[in-house]
């Protein structure tokens, strides 16, 4: 058996560090794309549209994420393209992401206040014009800290690719723990490098939101 | 013809009916004071007026429009039919000037020049050209109800709703936005305001309206009327807010 | 290329599926009781206890909500046993679905105590109950029936994070899914089914604990 020193582990988890992030970032990005185009649908008012992003959220926020992954996994290959694992995570964590922050904008849409709404059509702005001029610039300002905080949650999500076996920080992990038979140490590292990555997000995110309470 | 002729409205939300049959015909330059106890139907009243709230039966014309129709030119009615609310309703993320050049820029689609000229203009009128690029946070309750009047009438409205503007002041900032008010009334703005100010609605305006249960109860000249009230309603009415 | 679903084969397998559901089933309403129980400690000790177990509940909380569950459920599993603490995998699959609510819960049910005006806790203070007794009686009833929503979501959400001890072997309905995947190769198919097992059960726990919540708070604010 080899022998991993401390930093051998240390650096090997660290290597498997930079897929996480890569995966995160480009299933956040493409993630976010979806989601609001799915915006738009949910708030087209025009029913069909309405109906499918219902169903879409409702399936994608009530069903395990490691289910969505598995399904991705197995059912493309159905079609008989060869999906690699990462391209299998970042498809389902793409839909995953643009479930939930779907629903975040859209309730950051409706916290701003009716009164903006009325003023607005009482200047005679059409529709797209109150959405545009009024009602988007203010829910942006009020989505900056619950995006930033669901990245947060994509960052964890993506320790579950390992189970289909993309070799992130979690599977590098469990590689580790095989070779070395030291699990207290590798998943206490492992831990804390997921702790390093989130924390400050989590942190900057409830910075971001109490900012905006005292503005108003 | 009247500006605004409103005959026979009727309006339920739900099983509860708010307006019991209300008619009224304000003429170009007239001052119409609108008050009442809360729930009596005021402010249900006006939002009908400019669409935003809609009512079953009866009809509404304003400036020739039709109000309430499926084929109401809702935007054509409101460039001419201006409104000020209680809760001011400034946009947050915009200057003061912003706040007044918004509408003219989208919906009337004056060029940018035309535009500042305009918030100077309106800023002017109501006594904040210091003020046209600070923000509502940065500024006071009265402050900001001047803006909202300056916004409602970079429109050119030929009718200037107004919704209980001075219910959320400070009593020290209500006199500054009264004062703007009445300036406007001089000029021979027509006004509708739903209000509580008992001394501004004798002093300013040209006909009281005495709404009780969603009904008109009385309606007079404001001095008539505070002098001599004919219902018991009215007198306690008053009695209760003197 | 038309792929035919062959839900069919999947049949005999029934019952291999519903011993998985009734081991979610009951690990989430255990963990949810254990769970929510511990969150109420470390949310009363965190506003009304000494600073230093505040401290140590903060330290908690963040811990465990800025990391994946998974990686959790290896370190209580796999970690722990290096130190002489040697778990089932039904006590691990517990142990850590609890302590990952638990965090969750905290600061729930910590948002909601903060939510109850002080003027409350001074109510109660001046007619002589102890902080404890203000405590339990007047702070903890309003701050649930307040936060009781976002609770109930955050229920759910780890009921769907359980599907994850299936990587400790530990029986539950993800588990039978690979079990009967491994036998039937229809992959497809049985993650489908046990996808939509999940949002019905999902679904039913969502409708369960509303109702419980109008049971619970039935008298008026």
């Amino acid at each position: 058996m080899l022998q991993f020193s401390f930093w051998d582990i240390l650096s090997n988890l660290l290597i498997a560090t930079q897929w996480t992030l890569i995966l995160s970032a480009i299933a956040f990005a493409s993630g976010g794309i979806v989601g609001l185009v799915l915006l738009f649908m949910r708030t087209s008012r025009v029913a069909p549209l309405e109906w499918f992003t219902k169903s879409y959220i409702e399936f994608f926020q009530g069903t395990p994420l490691l289910m969505q992954l598995f399904l991705f996994f197995f059912g493309v290959a159905l079609f008989g393209i060869e999906v690699s694992p990462l391209t299998a995570a970042w498809l389902a964590l793409t839909l995953w992401t643009s479930a939930f922050l779907t629903e975040i904008w859209r309730g950051c849409v409706e916290a701003v206040p009716r009164g903006q709404w009325e003023a607005s059509s009482s200047l005679a702005l059409s529709y797209i014009e109150q959405m545009r001029h009024v009602i988007l610039p203010q829910a942006t300002r009020i989505a900056v800290a619950p995006t930033v905080g669901f990245s947060v949650q994509v960052i964890k999500g993506t320790a579950l690719a390992s189970i289909i076996g993309f070799v992130e920080l979690t599977k590098a992990g469990t590689e580790l723990n095989n070779a070395t038979f030291r699990p207290f140490l590798v998943y206490s590292l492992v831990a804390l490098i997921y702790f390093c990555l989130c924390f400050p997000l989590s942190w900057c995110a409830k910075k971001l939101e109490s900012r905006l309470n005292v503005a108003h | 013809m009247s500006l605004i002729s409103i005959r026979d409205i009727r309006k339920s939300y739900g099983p509860l009916e708010v307006l019991k049959g209300v008619s009224l015909e304000v003429e170009k330059g007239d001052v119409f004071a609108i008050i009442g106890r809360s729930g009596s139907g005021k402010s249900t009243l006006l939002r009908c007026i400019n669409g935003l709230e809609t009512f079953q039966s009866g009809v509404i014309v304003a400036d020739g429009i039709e109000v309430g129709g499926a084929r109401t030119d809702l935007r054509e009615l409101r460039r001419q039919v201006g409104m000020v609310f209680q809760q001011f309703n400034l946009f947050p993320h915009l200057t003061a000037a912003e706040n007044v050049t918004l509408a003219p820029a989208v919906v009337n689609k004056i060029g940018k020049r035309a535009a500042r000229d305009l918030a100077a203009e309106m800023l002017a009128k109501v006594g904040l050209s210091d003020k046209m690029d600070s923000y509502p946070s940065q500024l006071s309750g009265g402050q900001q109800q001047r803006v909202a009047i300056a916004r409602a009438l970079a429109m050119r409205p030929k009718v200037l709703l107004c919704d209980e503007i001075t219910s959320a002041l400070d009593p020290e900032l209500v006199n500054e936005v009264l004062r703007v008010v009445e300036q406007l009334a001089r000029e021979g703005m027509t006004l509708m305001l739903v209000t509580h100010e008992m001394r501004f609605a004798r002093d300013v305006g040209t006909s009281l309206v005495f709404m009780h249960h969603g009904k008109v109860h009385e309606q007079g000249t404001p001095k008539g009327l505070f002098a001599a009230p004919k219902t018991p309603e009215l007198q306690q009415f008053i009695g209760s807010i003197s | 290329m038309i792929y035919h679903l062959q839900l069919g084969d999947l049949l005999p397998y029934w019952r291999v599926l519903l011993d998985g559901l009734i081991f979610t089933v009951v690990l989430t309403v255990v963990s949810t009781i254990a769970g929510v129980a511990v969150g109420t400690a470390g949310a009363s000790a965190r506003t009304f206890g000494p600073v230093w177990v505040g401290r140590c509940v903060v330290v908690y909380v963040e811990l465990i909500r800025n990391t994946p569950f998974i990686v959790q459920l290896f370190f209580i599993f796999f970690g722990l046993p290096a130190l002489g603490l040697k778990l089932s995998e039904t006590v691990a699959a517990f142990l850590a679905m609890t302590i990952n609510l638990g965090a969750y819960s905290t600061e729930i049910i910590r948002a909601g105590i903060e939510a109850v005006p002080k003027g409350h806790v001074e109510a109660g203070m001046s007619l002589a109950m102890s902080k404890w007794e203000v405590l339990r009686h007047v702070v903890l009833k309003q701050a649930f029936r307040k936060i009781y929503p976002a609770l109930s979501s955050q229920i759910i959400i780890v009921m769907l994070g359980s599907a994850v001890v299936s990587q400790i072997s530990a029986e539950d309905l993800t588990y039978a899914a690979n079990f009967i995947q491994s036998r039937t190769f229809r992959a497809f198919e049985v993650y489908l089914v046990a996808a939509v097992i999940y949002l019905l059960l999902a679904i039913a726990m969502r409708a369960l604990l509303r109702g419980l919540g109008r049971v619970l708070f039935r008298s008026a604010a």
